[in-house]
């Protein structure tokens, strides 16, 4: 005589919400950090920092800002259409996130190549002879755009692989919080570019 | 299927449009008005822009406003805590030369 145990599958939507809220928070301190020390140094260098930022494209951020705003709502119509089972619109808006994060990530690349091909980068010719004040306002822009940037690829690399489970079933109408939390992820990446953006090229 | 039959939130497309119009908007505005100068308010004009940015993309794109209430008292205490981090680091700046 034999026993067999049935094990069902264990869900827990709420609990994986809010271990993924809980991960996000951390993310917003590590962000903050830095931010506070921008905000010190912005008093004490107030002259450079303005200097500085007058010499970044603010057409570039604000296509930036742009682009990322508007993968955050293909983000989430894709979750809406998985919830409705609408599951072609749905990989058709992760693809559509997808490409927008890399042309965010494109976009980033010119921005910074164009500063190095100056010298201006931490510890470059270009910002050692600067006034103090303008290395510490590269020194943070790098940092801040540079770790912000590993979120993006870190984001696309996310759809990328819940695409793929979407397309294999794993994640469904019925099944779906996994995709919901890659969305999370998402949307804390452009909420943190949000403050970004006035950070380094609107408050002149 | 998840447990209890929870009824899960399901954003309306076009909520999610209108909200992404504003946050385009938001970002227009704040452009617009960064080159303008007109002292301490242009140094808090593009914060307040965002944080309604932030606020529209909190609540309305990770549903924030349809979590039950457990989920906006972290994000309470985190910006509680915040507040008291800003707050202990500027008064410890403002008392001493860096």
């Amino acid at each position: 005589m034999s026993y067999g145990i049935e094990h069902t599958a264990h869900k827990d939507y709420t609990g994986a919400k809010i271990g993924m809220w809980l991960f996000l928070f951390t993310e917003f301190f590590l962000f903050f950090g830095p931010v506070l020390l921008y905000t010190i140094y912005r008093f004490r260098y107030h002259a450079a920092f303005t200097a500085s930022s007058h010499e970044l494209d603010l057409a570039i951020g604000s296509i930036n800002t742009a682009i990322l705003l508007t993968s955050s709502l293909t983000m989430a119509v894709s979750i809406s259409a998985l919830q409705r089972d609408r599951t072609k619109l749905s990989l058709w808006m992760l693809a559509a996130t997808f490409v927008l994060g890399v042309v965010f990530l494109i976009n980033k690349y010119f921005e910074w190549t164009e500063k190095f091909s100056h010298g201006m980068y931490p510890g470059g010719e270009a910002l050692a002879g600067g006034p103090p004040g303008q290395g510490v306002f590269y020194g943070l822009y790098f940092f801040l755009t540079g770790l912000h940037g590993l979120h993006v690829l870190a984001g696309i690399t996310a759809i990328g692989v819940l695409a793929f489970m979407v397309l294999k079933k794993k994640v469904s109408a019925a099944d779906h919080v996994r995709l919901e939390n890659a969305g999370l992820y998402w949307h804390l990446v452009d909420v943190v570019w949000i403050y970004l953006f006035p950070i380094f090229y609107l408050v002149r | 299927m998840y447990e209890n039959g929870e009824k899960h939130y399901i954003a309306r497309y076009t909520t999610l449009v209108m909200v992404w119009v504003s946050l385009i908007g938001l970002t227009w505005l704040t452009v617009k008005i960064s080159g303008i100068g007109f002292g301490t308010f242009s140094i808090i004009a593009p914060f307040l822009i965002a944080s309604i940015k932030a606020f529209l993309v909190v609540d309305y794109f990770m549903h924030l406003k349809y979590e039950r209430p457990f989920f906006k008292w972290i994000l309470l205490v985190v910006l509680g805590t915040v507040i008291i981090l800003a707050w202990l680091v500027y008064e410890d700046v403002a008392y001493r030369p860096l």
